[in-house]
């Protein structure tokens, strides 16, 4: 998509410079010449969402660690004396921990985005595989933050989730072991949580570079799912065009993620954990935080322990086989009735199993979750490869540009 | 899933069956367990604030009556807040003197030492329980710590209620919490029975008559108004910043609709010679 760059530096300073590093025709090249489909919605504002969110991570999450303790008998205390005593320690944390919500929400949205307009598929397989890694690094970081403040929630979470590896069978126990760095979850536990949770964000910036790299090789996907064959007519300049649409969604997204920081900044916080981790004291009903409850619910819907935590594993690992599961060879779902159904379909049943693993044990939700488990791999193992074999798709637009024409109804 | 949980969580069970029979005693007690209802909270909302005079009585409540067993673990400055109970510098300095607190490090002979408190001390913990287990060994569980209780409490909101209190801003689950559990021992026969604690026995007796704290700006001496100006006190003790956040965020919402209006302008105006 993006040849060799165009731009030409107007100072003698600068063309000194791009003629021994040249950054700054990168930068143009990636971020104001680069072409975009004009016929994007909004659901492809989220990867600038998710920039902007990363990097706020980031940057509270530093200042965060400059007032935070990892230490068993500190981490608690440490936490409420950023609330109480540091300068907008408040403000810090709460953006800190909506903000991680937050990036959540837009990542999930990104990825539905790119389930149902088919952006997985040729030649965008690299860069979706990317994404996996990234959503799997998020989740993983996400984790080992949830345990930082130590309340008794963070204690049963790193407890249940660190005991998962106990199923590998043989050296399960040693597995676990060696990650508690003891024999339960304790001190040595939060020291490399909180290493590692400083560590992994930086391992996100990494693989979300190649993610944007692999972007800008291959280019967008688009709504219709047809490759741009005239970049004139089907495509726009990053910037002004992309840049303006990207900080109005923005603007929006920040719009709800302030309303969360400031109004109800403890709504997705469990009230467990506001008491100090104890090891003889575990919650009555413990529940991992919202992003992470579909997969919660799948472990527990499967009885024996190392198949719910493959099936744990394997809900996630498929993703990545995604652009060879889908046999169409159409891409947005736009233009695929059938697929269409099955897609929303799916959708339920990520939700109903988020909303199950919310909830107590009982022989009815088991149950449900049972159903809403087979739903999930159903669609990534069966539908998906027999929809692109039976399925009859609608005729997809032979441009962009005839797409846009056609939806604002102009003739040419 | 069954078998493994109940294997990670055996130190859990075990500590459950240390705390009290609460759970055995459930099962032959099976009355109706009722959702604690919402009270009306100065402090509910973007625009919410603390009553000062309610927080005032509601630290008179603690200081009279939960602090015989109950730890506060704030420190004594934090009542000079002037978003919270606005107490003077002068008054806290006597409030903290009448204190005994023990001294970080000993004195020149190395003995630990008792000295009258200051404002930068936190509260210490009450004379009767120097421990958790001294607190436990009474009640068979030990009164927790009320500085984050507020937070620390919660009950089930369930479908659909937790997406209304998205945009309702509810935040005070804690309070109606403390609310209901403070008015809920309805059988007056049985000091431990409650009607809003989960199984309905709970390990501290009625805390509460009517008359027993002594208000002195004319607010009715009742049950009722007690537990709501702790819960209000213990509010404001478990997140004392949240009038400033409130204040700021009002500032944020605001730059940012006015920001994003702008944006979506500007988008119009750009992307409109494309068509």
């Amino acid at each position: 998509m993006s040849g060799p760059s165009t731009y030409v530096p107007k100072s003698a300073l600068g063309r000194w410079f791009e003629s021994r590093l040249p950054i700054m025709g990168l930068m143009h090249s990636s971020f104001v010449a680069y072409p975009v489909p004009r016929n994007l919605n909004y659901f492809w504002t989220f990867g600038a969402i998710l920039s902007f969110m990363l990097i706020a991570q980031i940057v509270t999450g530093i200042v965060l660690a400059m007032h935070y303790v990892p230490s068993a008998t500190m981490a608690f205390q440490s936490v409420e004396h950023i609330m109480r005593d540091v300068n907008f320690g408040w403000l810090l944390r709460y953006l800190h921990s909506n903000g991680a919500s937050m990036f959540f929400l837009a990542v999930y949205i990104h990825i539905f985005r790119g389930m149902y307009y088919g952006s997985y598929k040729a030649p965008r397989e690299v860069l979706w595989i990317l994404g996996v890694i990234i959503y799997l690094l998020m989740m993983a970081t996400a984790f080992m933050g949830y345990v930082l403040p130590w309340g008794s929630m963070s204690f049963a979470g790193a407890t249940v989730i660190t005991n998962l590896f106990t199923a590998i069978p043989l050296v399960g126990v040693s597995v676990s072991h060696w990650l508690w760095g003891g024999y339960a979850v304790g001190d040595p536990t939060l020291n490399r949580f909180f290493a590692l949770h400083y560590l992994l964000p930086f391992m996100i910036v990494g693989v979300v570079g190649l993610h944007v790299w692999a972007l800008h090789v291959v280019g967008q996907n688009n709504p219709d799912g047809v490759e741009v064959k005239d970049v004139e007519r089907d495509t726009v300049a990053f910037t002004p065009y992309a840049t303006i649409k990207d900080m109005f969604a923005l603007s929006v997204f920040l719009i709800l993620y302030a309303w969360f920081v400031f109004f109800i900044p403890n709504y997705l916080l469990d009230a467990d954990n506001s008491v100090i981790a104890n090891p003889l004291v575990t919650p009555a009903h413990i529940v991992p935080e919202w992003y992470l409850l579909p997969f919660y619910a799948i472990l527990r819907a499967i009885p024996n322990k190392l198949v719910g935590v493959v099936a744990l594993f394997a809900a996630i690992a498929l993703l990545a086989f995604l652009p060879w599961l889908d046999t169409s060879a159409v891409k947005s779902g736009k233009y695929r009735p059938l697929f269409r159904f099955f897609f929303w379909i799916f959708v339920v049943c990520c939700v109903g199993l988020g909303y199950l693993g919310s909830q107590e044990v009982t022989e009815g939700a088991t149950l449900m979750a049972r159903i809403f488990s087979v739903g999930y791999f159903g669609y990534l193992v069966v539908a998906l490869p027999v929809l692109g074999l039976i399925e009859k798709t609608k005729p997809a637009p032979p441009s962009i540009a005839d797409a846009v024409l056609a939806k604002s109804g102009v003739a040419h | 899933m069954i078998r493994f949980k109940s294997s990670l969580l055996a130190p859990a069970t075990l500590a459950l069956m240390l705390t009290g029979g609460a759970v055995a005693l459930a099962a032959d007690a099976p009355v109706e367990q009722p959702k604690p209802e919402r009270q009306s909270w100065s402090f509910y909302g973007p625009f919410g604030q603390f009553d000062q005079a309610q927080l005032q009585r509601g630290f008179q409540v603690y200081k009279e009556v939960c602090s015989s067993c109950h730890r506060l673990s704030i420190p004594f400055r934090m009542l000079e807040d002037a978003n919270g109970p606005g107490y003077s510098e002068a008054q806290v300095k006597t409030l903290a003197a009448s204190y005994q607190v023990v001294n970080d490090d000993p004195n020149e002979k190395g003995e630990i030492f008792k000295r009258p408190g200051t404002p930068a001390d936190i509260f210490p913990p009450p004379d009767s329980f120097p421990n958790d287990e001294a607190a436990a060994a009474s009640f068979g569980k030990a009164p927790p710590d009320m500085w984050l209780l507020a937070k620390a409490r919660k009950y089930e909101r369930g479908f659909p209620n937790f997406v209304f209190d998205i945009f309702d801003a509810y935040q005070e689950i804690g309070a109606d919490y403390i609310y209901a559990i403070l008015t809920g021992y309805t059988k007056p026969e049985d000091t431990q029975w409650n009607l809003y604690y989960p199984g309905h026995r709970i390990a501290m007796p009625a805390p509460l008559q009517d008359g027993q704290v002594k208000y002195t700006d004319g607010t009715a001496p009742t049950v009722s108004n007690y537990a709501k100006d702790i819960a209000a006190f213990l509010s404001w003790a478990a997140e004392p910043t949240q009038t400033e956040r409130k204040k700021i965020g009002l500032r944020a919402m605001i730059f940012l609709i006015v920001f994003a209006g702008l944006m979506y302008f500007t988008k119009k105006r750009i992307w409109a010679d494309l068509h």
